[in-house]
This record gives C-alpha cells, structure tokens and sequence, in this order.
C-alpha cells in the first residue's frame, strides 16, 4: 500500500518538478514567466506527436524540449529585449499555448501511443518497499532527478551560475563587470521554457500517453507558486513536488477506492494545498533576509544604469 | 546595425494607431498559423465577421457576450490601477454566479424582490472570493496572482461539486444541471434577441467605475499607490485597507457578470458557466489603459473576436479554446508596439 501511494507521488510530482525548475532557472535571471502553463502544453502536443508519427519516445522529448524553447523564446524577446511587462507577457505566452494547442492537437484527441515503459533499476529495485516505490520508474522520472542536480551544480558550483544569479540580483553591477545581461537572461528563458516543455511531455508521454485539451490543468500554475516555497533552490523545489505529488496521489487513490466524498472536492485538495503552502512560504521569507531574486521582474535598460 | 534610442517625444497618431496596428499584425500572424493549421484563413475570418456583425442577431450576440468582457474587464482594471492582479475574475464569475443560483432557488424570495437579491448575494459572494487574496496580499504580502488564479480552479470545482451533488435538478433526468429558475429571476431580454437588461446593468456600472475611479478621492488614493507606494504612505493612505478594498470591489464586479450570466442567458447554474471571460478580462483591462470606458469599448471589439471564435466552431470544427491564440497574439503585438512608441530603431555606420 504504503509503495504504491509513494509511486503515485514521485509520478504526479514529476510534471510539476520539471516545470518548477525551469521557472527557477528563468527567475534566477530575473524573469517572471507565467507562461509555464502555455508551454507545458506545447511541450506535451509536440511530444505526442512525434512519438505518435516516429514511434521514437526519445525524439519525442528531444522535440517537446526545443519546441517549447521556441514558444518560450517569444517571451524572451518581449521581456529581455523588448522590455515589455514580464506578467502580460508571460500570461499571453498561456494563452497562446492553450489556443496553438487547441488548434493543432484537434485530430490528436482519442489517439493513443505506447509512453514510457518503467525501468527497473538493477539492484535497488529489488529492495523491498523503497524498491518499487522508487526504483521502478520512467527513465524520465531519473532525468527529472538528474537536472536537480545539474541544476544545483550549475547554480552553485559554476562560474556562469554565478554570472546568472548575480544578473538576477543586480543587473546594473553584473553589465559592469562585464557580463552580458540580456544574454544571459534569454539563454535562461529559454532552458527554463524547454525544461517546462519537458515537464508537459511527462504527461503525455509517461504520466497518461494520449492528448487532451488543456490537459496541464493548473500544474504550471502550481509550478510558479512552488518556486517561492522552494525558495528558489532546485533542491527544495523537488521536495515540493514530491508534497505536491503525493497530496494528488492521495486524493486519487481515496477516489480509486470509493469514498463517499465527491471526487469534485478531492480535485481541490492540490490547489487548496498549494495555497497553504504559498502563504506559509511567503511568511517565512518575510521573517529572514529574502532568497528572492532581487531584480525578479524587473526590465534591465543600460541606459537607465546609475 | 540597428540600435534604439529612446523617442523624445511620439507623435499622437502613431501613439493612438499603434494598438490598431498591433490588433491587425496579430490577425495577420494568427492567420498564417491557421493556414499551416490546414484552415482557410479568409474563410474563417470572414465567417467570424458575418457571425459577429453581419446581422441584427449577431451583433445583439455581440453585445450579449460583451457583457461578462465588461464586468469583469472594469473588475481587473480597478485592481490595474493599484498594480495588483486580479487573474481570478473568472473563479469570482462563477462564485457570484453560485450566489446568485442559490438566491434564486432557495431563499423562498418572491417578485420584484429577487432580482435584486440575487444581483446583492453574487456581488458579495464574488468580493468575498476575492477578498481571501486582498487579506492575504495585505496581512502577509502573500503573492495575489497566485492565489486569484489557483482560486479559479476551486471555484470551478465548487460549481461542479453542486451541480452534480446536492443542486442537482431532480427532474433534470440525471444531467448535471440546476433547476430553471422562476421567470421573475430571470433578466428582461430585448425583442427576440438574448440580449438582456444585464448589458445595461454593465454599462451602469462602466459609468459608476469611470465616476469612482476617476472623480472621488479615493479613486485618487488608489492611483497614488499604484503610482508610488512610499509617497502613499506619507501621504497618510491607508494601504493595506485599499489592497483589501480594492480586490473586494474587483471580485464583486466579477461576481455580477456571474449574476448577468446565470439571470440572463442560461437561467440556471451548470458547468462552463463562464468561457475563460476573467483571463479574456485581462487583454480587456490592458488594452483599455485601465479607464472605464475604454473597458467598454474593449469588451465589445474582444468580444467580435470570441463570437466570431464560437461561430467556427460550428463552420470549421475548430476547437473553441482556439480563440485564445488571438488573445495570446494580440497581447504580444501590443506589448511590442509599447517598446516601439517609447524608443525608435537609428542606423549605426559600423565603425572601422
């Protein structure tokens, strides 16, 4: 029991995970992108598709990635060069990608692919609760846990982290010496927009292999808030998830088996859970010195550099 | 290469043609992505125009539709003002909406009374909904845009816990539906049309807002705030007061285009209650510069695009959420031409 409610967590936490990161990375640089929703759609249709037209599952994520990238990249531009207002951007770049889906994936409905299979890892799997609980997932479940850490390394143990972060807190010091801001914030833009593509694809390629319309349901949403909880930290980001994940498990696996209560108010449960944790989060960071990027949010023009 | 240089000053055409220009460049776009989409782009744009306005019954359907753009459109505007976003109308649609449904089913009321009523219980019930976030932004600076917008996916599952649970029409052969409501809960409609007395009850209210915002000391206050927060402290504002007063209001309005939907076009609560009109709410309060009547005359060319947008559903099976590439396009044009009134492109002779 215990096993399977733990499988259904990391499974449910993963979409999320994927595009919580890449709103970390993108809020780093000190971009808002509310566009997470749109681009998790983008890159859970191109995925489909091309795993639908080639039969290659790998092709498929590859796609998904730089399609995503490419959408995001609109928001970019508008943000970065363009100086435009990150919210309305980033809330035109969902809407975009909720229409741009709706629209081509409207022959995709009812098709089905056969998504990732689990692979067991050899060894751990066999371990008795933990095995299955942990060790018998998609490969895009590893990924997932892997760009934590590359995240993290890169964050924390590089000098272009550095470089990123510093152009998130002060973009005036970071142009003087020597960096170039609006560089470094596209390229986060746009491996921040891929890695939330890659969490769209887990839905249609791993999580439940078919397409749906608007089938991301508020997960970009949730994403966006779980990066304050994860106080900017990749780290931190996987634990809420994970929370994420397994108050959805719960909720599904007390449908499975047949409670008295409406699965309409079960389907709350994440979002009013995500609520709590947002406002425990936020009074948190009011207390201390804020992790919060300090320019998030904020166009960077040279000229108005002092 | 190309360099920008910021403009000393715009000149006035190009400053009030430029949403024009970016409206159409959006068409423009969005047609070549229909094309690649396999579909006839002028076939579908000149469909959307005959549905929309080609006929007295598509421009009262105009109207109609403009209706909720309007409501929740001044609801977001308002909050603009004090730069807080409200990306909630939508939930505070279908809030007001269940307040409203639940006056005109169970409170007993009788005649000239329930209109009323139901108009007061979605009015609160929205400002309420909203309200959780303006205390929450106010008290503990927790982020409103989150929360009004993981509040819409709430209030939608509360729409749909009743109308499938305990509101369920017994006689309604198991569909998840209320009951009707009575005739004297219903909005008047203008001749044969669908269009009702809630498009008056909009247009008052643009004229209350535009008075409100714009003529009364704390329409002022509101714009200080949003302008400069530290001069609004000095100033002796109370802003925490006004971040909660101001998302109050902002829901509530939103609330009564929930009450105009369920009085005036579907006479009873069901799932769907608003398509997407508090996201559509948003280009609304953007475009319109924040003011009151341009939510008026936003509402109405938005709401060209969404009938036009529901009509191809039916001539082209194209799926409905489609229209929101418009609503996405057009938002990127406008926030482009926003660079392009403020700075112009200058030819730099590369230096060797």
């Amino acid at each position: 029991m215990i096993e399977i409610l733990l499988f259904a967590t990391i499974k449910a936490g993963t979409p999320i995970l994927f595009a919580t990161l890449g709103a970390i990375v993108m809020e780093r640089s000190g971009i808002i992108n509310l566009g997470i929703e749109g681009l998790m759609l983008i890159g859970a249709l191109s995925g489909f598709v091309t795993a639908l037209y080639t039969g290659s599952l790998f092709l498929a994520v590859v796609v998904s990635f730089f399609a995503s990238m490419a959408v995001g990249s609109i928001h970019g531009i508008i943000t970065v060069y363009l100086r435009g207002n990150q919210i309305v951007s980033g809330l035109s770049l969902t809407m975009f990608g909720i229409g741009l889906t709706a629209l081509f994936g409207r022959g995709m409905v009812g098709k089905t692919i056969s998504g990732f299979d689990k692979f067991h890892i050899p060894g751990l799997s066999k371990i008795p609760v933990i095995g299955p609980a942990l060790f018998r997932h998609d490969l895009l479940v590893y990924l997932s846990v892997l760009i934590v850490v590359l995240v993290s390394l890169f964050f924390y143990k590089t000098k272009w982290g550095l470089y990123l972060r510093s152009v998130g807190e002060n973009p005036a010091a970071a142009d003087t010496s020597g960096i170039n801001v609006l560089k470094y914030r596209m390229m986060a833009v746009l491996v921040g927009s891929g890695l939330a593509g890659l969490g769209g694809c887990y839905l249609s390629l791993a999580y439940t292999p078919f397409w749906m319309e608007n089938m991301s349901a508020g997960r970009g949403w949730i994403a966006v808030a779980l990066v304050i909880f994860a106080q900017w930290n990749s780290t931190r980001a996987l634990a809420g998830a994970y929370l994420f994940g397994g108050i959805n498990a719960l909720q599904l696996r007390m449908q499975a088996v047949g409670t008295t209560i409406s699965p309409h108010l079960l389907a709350m449960l994440p979002y009013i859970f995500t609520i709590i944790v947002l406002i425990i989060a936020t009074m948190r960071l009011e207390k201390g010195s804020s992790p919060e990027p300090e320019s998030l949010g904020l166009p960077y023009d040279r000229e108005d550099r002092k | 290469m190309i360099k920008f240089e910021k403009r000393k000053s715009t000149s006035k055409l190009f400053k009030t043609s430029a949403p024009f220009l970016a409206v159409l460049l959006a068409l423009i776009t969005a047609g070549f992505i229909l094309l690649f989409a396999g579909v006839n782009p002028i076939k579908a744009y000149s469909g959307m125009l005959q549905e929309s306005l080609g006929s007295a019954f598509g421009i009262s359907e105009t109207l109609l539709k403009s209706t909720p753009l309007i409501l929740t459109g001044l609801g977001v505007s308002l909050a603009f003002r004090m730069k807080l976003w409200n990306i909630g109308a939508d939930g505070q649609l279908h809030i007001g909406a269940i307040g409203a449904t639940w006056v005109a089913l169970y409170s007993g009321l009788q005649g000239v009374f329930m209109l009323p009523a139901m108009f007061l219980a979605s009015f609160i019930m929205g400002g309420l909904w909203a309200g959780v976030a303006g205390v929450l932004k106010a008290k503990i600076r927790v982020n409103e845009i989150i929360v009004t917008l993981l509040m819409n996916y709430i209030a939608i599952s509360i729409v749909s816990f009743l109308v499938y649970g305990p509101w369920k029409d017994p006689n309604g052969h198991n569909f998840p539906l209320t009951a009707q409501f009575a005739d004297f809960a219903r909005l008047t409609s203008f001749f044969n049309t669908r269009l009702n007395t809630g498009f008056l009850l909009a247009i008052v209210l643009v004229f209350i807002m535009y008075i409100l915002m714009e003529k009364t000391l704390w329409g002022y206050e509101i714009k200080v705030i949003g302008n400069n927060q530290n001069a609004a402290k000095y100033a002796g504002i109370k802003i925490d007061r006004s971040i909660i007063g101001v998302l109050f209001l902002s829901g509530a309005l939103a609330g009564v285009a929930g009450f105009s939907e369920v009085a005036g076009v579907q006479f009873r609560l069901q799932e769907g209650v608003s398509s997407g009109y508090g996201y559509t709410a948003i280009i609304v309060a953007w475009l319109a510069g924040r003011s009151a009547i341009g939510v008026l005359v936003v509402s109405i060319i938005m709401s060209i695009i969404l009938v036009g947008g529901d009509s191809l559903q039916i001539l082209m099976q194209l799926p409905v959420a489609f229209v929101n590439l418009f609503q996405g396009l057009i938002l990127f044009f406008i926030l482009a031409s926003e660079f392009f009134i403020a700075n112009k492109p200058v030819l730099l002779r590369s230096k060797q």
